[in-house]
């Protein structure tokens, strides 16, 4: 089914379309001809990743004292004489040795706070005073007046960080809506005095219909095999109740099928990209990080899903891949030392990763302050060297083309003096 | 401000502070619906020291798991034949276990369906979110249902300090935020096992400790540090509980003194002296009765109830009944009831998924029979026993109202209504479900339906059905 063609179509027409299951632009399609325009992934692993597993330092001489048991070394993937990645993230450590990925080893947002929740909102809102939007909404809105950027997030509950006024969609696999196009157009009706909901179901309506142009394309041959096995398994393991979490949690006999769903479900993410009327900004929530206790099993699940999923996007992606950027960041990070649980408490930096076929190539981003006791934030965890919104703001400069000046002042307010990174695209 | 006429009120009385109307309900409210609410209120709590934590069949079924899961365990290592009986035994363990807390699911589902005292259910349902537990393995998962029923349920309306002291002390609250694990680094069962070589060195686990302040007390904001944060974790160590699997009092309160960090401790500038799990009930008396924790949680039940952005008014009028009480919370909730601001005619709060859902099997009078009808819950966002973080459920509307949440409430209300509605007229149930709330746009929607099922659905997925 070709898409409809691009103009605003009217509210029924979109309707009518979405009822029957065509395929279906996003009103408002993006300016840029496919194939050219950039795109930009976020995911936030929530409740605090410990970046000392996802990339230990395997040279720092004091990384294996202060975490004793939970230490990786041998069995890291080697980046360097330094820093590897843990053993779950064999995707992403191919896509280093290609330039496709590199690490930040201990980035934090300015504010030093070990709630997760607040932690959390800072990340998402930009440290901004406007706490209930997202820095992600913001950069829509700034982008607004030369393109018409996309924001998607992957789940049925919404993220902060995309939340605000420009509408963005949201998905996630699940039974399709196969009614006549009545239900919907009665229940559009019935919405068009309440802004929140007429929004947000029209959203939903125009997501569902290219969800499944998206899954189509899935499901016909292509060079990685087994798509359609795959997204059968993200259907499966999703719609009958189990959320990419249960799904990573499910016992580890099974994490070969938690792969294989989290790699469809990054694949299904990149058939919304890949429209040429697709999304260009993406959110994708992965939660289940606070290893307080026995933090080696529950991580390596965690990693694992999470190293499919970025196989899932690059895959996916194909061609586009080379101008996709993909950001993996976390609220804070853990402790140094081991606790007293085989696990470890509230820190402060962690490791961010960043993906994608269009890196400059280099070495690790921002300064490594090393382990050594003296050097420990509050002499317990890694001490911060890079303000984690350098990095967004280099990401969205060079890449999205944010302006300097919005980048300071409104997506990151009063940020100047956290400039973008350089050189990073 | 003035209270809105009669039948507004009934309206908002069922579905506001209830989980929304049962046909009949708006009209059993009509007469006084102040009244209808504060008759709600009450029963005391039980005696603590009575109580049980978890009932005598879960208690065994979780003890014939453990046990078929270590025979298995035991065998396969020894490569014994029966090695694989032995697993298809703890499999069948483990699928009862689990059916268990599918019917701890649906029970707390049904129950909210069909129950009369619609107010106290949400009442109930705040504080459960308020102290979330979620499910890790399937032993706790067994744990939370007599976690809400035992430990928080029958004290929702008494003192805050005895609901505080209950929840944090319960098998499920220990298990869940690590509690359990947390070993003072200088009690006498660290020293021995120091001696030992190749022990691995037990020691603190903070995750309990912040969530109380942070989360479950005076708030983020409550002006604590993480000095403070450790400290009352070394405080707490040795609280813990019977093994799950013991023979005797299995789940029930028991203080771990071999594990537990001698000394004073110093929390938010006060000093406690006490020995044992005295100095945690102090620490916890104390958090119950600062000014912080009646801020913030009288902020927060004034969100849960009126809006995402509720009235100062609103929150000052609670916040001082909690401080002239200390935190009496059957006081509490009468002064919400009576408080002017909880009646204003906007519905300003957007159902979550699990409201949505009891909402509409109200409407229909029904009640789910099987745990599958819950499925789509989890497609919806909101699987019970199971919220992201202790933090529990989102309550805002940008969290909810999502194109992807949205879609999914379509889904199930186009599988719910004509099944639901059966042969009733619709028309009816609208109002009988919304009284004064129902508007003319929908009310006209629904009479121009084509048929039953799409007349009840447009009334499920309506705005003034959406909201409360």
């Amino acid at each position: 089914m070709r898409p409809a063609p691009i103009g605003a179509p009217s509210r029924r027409t979109v309707l009518a379309a979405a009822g029957l299951g065509l395929g279906l632009q996003f009103v408002g399609a993006n300016a840029f001809a496919a194939g050219t325009r950039n795109r930009f992934v976020l995911i936030i692993c929530r409740g605090a990743a410990d970046g000392l597993s996802v990339a230990p330092p395997v040279g720092d001489a004091n990384y294996v004292p202060l975490r004793g048991d939970l230490a990786i070394t041998e069995e890291a993937l080697r980046l360097d004489g330094d820093f590897g990645l843990h053993p779950q993230l064999s995707a992403i450590h191919q896509m280093a040795q290609a330039d496709q990925a590199r690490i930040a080893p201990a980035v934090a947002m300015p504010d030093r706070i070990r709630s997760h929740f607040e932690a959390q909102d800072r990340l998402e809102n930009g440290a901004g005073h406007e706490a209930a939007v997202g820095w992600m909404n913001r950069t829509l809105a700034s982008l607004g007046a030369r393109s018409k950027a996309e924001g998607l997030s992957v789940g049925p509950v919404a993220p902060l960080v995309l939340r605000g006024p420009v509408p963005t969609a949201s998905w996630s696999p699940g039974r399709v809506v196969e009614t006549e196009a009545r239900l919907p157009t009665l229940i559009q009706d019935l919405y068009k005095d309440d802004p929140v909901l007429s929004v947000a179901f029209g959203k939903g309506l125009q997501t569902e219909a290219t969800a499944q142009a998206a899954m189509s394309r899935l499901a016909s041959p292509a060079p990685e095999a087994q798509t359609a096995a795959d997204a059968a398994a993200v259907e499966s393991a999703m719609a009958q109740g189990l959320s990419p979490r249960e799904a990573a949690r499910r016992t580890r006999a099974m994490s070969g099928s938690d792969r294989k769903a989290a790699h469809a479900l990054g694949q299904t993410v990149a058939g919304f990209m890949r429209q040429d009327t697709g999304a260009d900004m993406v959110a994708i929530s992965l939660d289940g990080f606070d290893t307080h206790a026995n933090q080696a099993g529950q991580l390596a699940t965690r990693l694992s899903y999470l190293d499919a999923l970025a196989d899932g996007l690059r895959t996916g992606l194909g061609a586009a891949w080379g101008q996709t950027v993909v950001l993996v960041v976390t609220e804070f990070g853990r402790t140094a030392r081991t606790n007293g649980t085989a696990g470890t408490d509230h820190g402060t930096a962690s490791t961010a990763l960043m993906l994608g076929g269009g890196l400059k190539p280099g070495g690790i981003i921002g300064d490594w302050p090393s382990l050594q006791e003296s050097k420990l934030y509050e002499n317990r965890d890694l001490a911060p060297t890079l303000d984690m919104r350098s990095l967004f703001k280099g990401v969205l400069a060079d890449h999205m083309g944010v302006d300097r000046r919005a980048l300071d002042t409104t997506v990151f307010p009063d940020s100047a003096s956290a400039p973008p990174l350089q050189n990073l695209v | 401000m003035a209270l809105p006429d009669r039948d507004l009120q009934a309206a908002l009385a069922v579905t506001r502070f209830g989980l929304g109307a049962r046909p009949g309900e708006i009209a059993a409210a009509h007469a006084d619906p102040q009244g209808f609410l504060a008759d709600q209120i009450g029963g005391s709590p039980p005696d603590r020291s009575s109580s049980i934590a978890l009932p005598e069949g879960r208690i065994e079924a979780i003890r014939a798991f453990g046990a078929a899961r270590r025979e298995s365990l035991e065998a396969s290592r020894a490569r014994a034949g029966d090695a694989e009986a032995l697993r298809l035994i703890t499999n069948e363990r483990r699928r009862e276990l689990r059916d268990g807390v599918m019917n701890d699911v649906l029970a707390r589902t049904a129950n909210a369906a069909i129950t009369p005292k619609a107010f106290a259910e949400r009442w109930a349902l705040f504080w459960a979110n308020h102290f979330t537990v979620a499910q890790g393995n399937i032993i706790s998962g067994a744990t939370i249902g007599p976690y809400e029923n035992l430990a928080l349920r029958p004290y929702v309306f008494g003192s805050f300090r005895d609901l505080l002291i209950s929840a944090e002390t319960h098998p499920a609250m220990l298990i869940y935020l690590n509690q359990d694990r947390s070993v003072g680094p200088n009690s006498p069962f660290a020293q021995r096992r120091a001696q030992t070589p190749n022990g691995r060195e037990p020691g603190l686990n903070e995750n309990l400790a912040r969530e109380i302040l942070e989360l479950h007390t005076v708030g983020v904001n409550g002006g604590y540090s993480q000095a403070d944060v450790t400290e009352f974790a070394r405080a707490l160590t040795g609280v813990s509980f019977e093994r799950l699997t013991a023979a005797e009092s299995a789940g029930q309160p028991r203080f771990r003194r071999a594990a537990h960090e001698p000394g004073e401790r110093e929390i938010m500038g006060v000093r406690y002296a006490q020995r044992g799990d005295d100095q945690a009930v102090a620490i916890l008396s104390d958090l119950a009765s600062k000014p912080q924790t009646a801020r913030f949680i009288s902020w927060k039940i004034a969100r849960h109830f009126v809006a995402d952005d509720p009235p100062e008014a609103l929150v000052r009028r609670l916040e001082r009944t909690w401080r002239d009480t200390d935190g009496a919370l059957d006081q509490v909730a009468r002064t919400l009831i009576a408080a002017p601001e909880s009646w204003e005619p906007a519905a300003r709060k957007f159902k979550t998924p699990y409201e949505f859902m009891i909402s509409s099997w109200r409407a229909a009078g029904a009640a789910p029979q099987d745990v599958k009808q819950l499925g789509l819950l989890t497609a919806m966002g909101q699987r019970p026993f199971a919220a992201p973080s202790p933090e529990g459920w989102p309550e805002e509307e940008g969290a909810w109202a999502t194109p992807d949440g949205m879609i999914k409430r379509l889904v199930w209300t186009e599988a719910f209504a004509p099944r639901a509605v059966g042969d009733r007229d619709p028309n009816r149930l609208a109002e009988e479900a919304l009284g004064a709330r129902l508007s003319g746009p929908t009310a006209t929607a629904i009479r121009r339906a084509e048929s039953r099922g799409e007349a009840f659905a447009l009334l499920l997925m309506s705005p003034e059905f959406q909201r409360r």
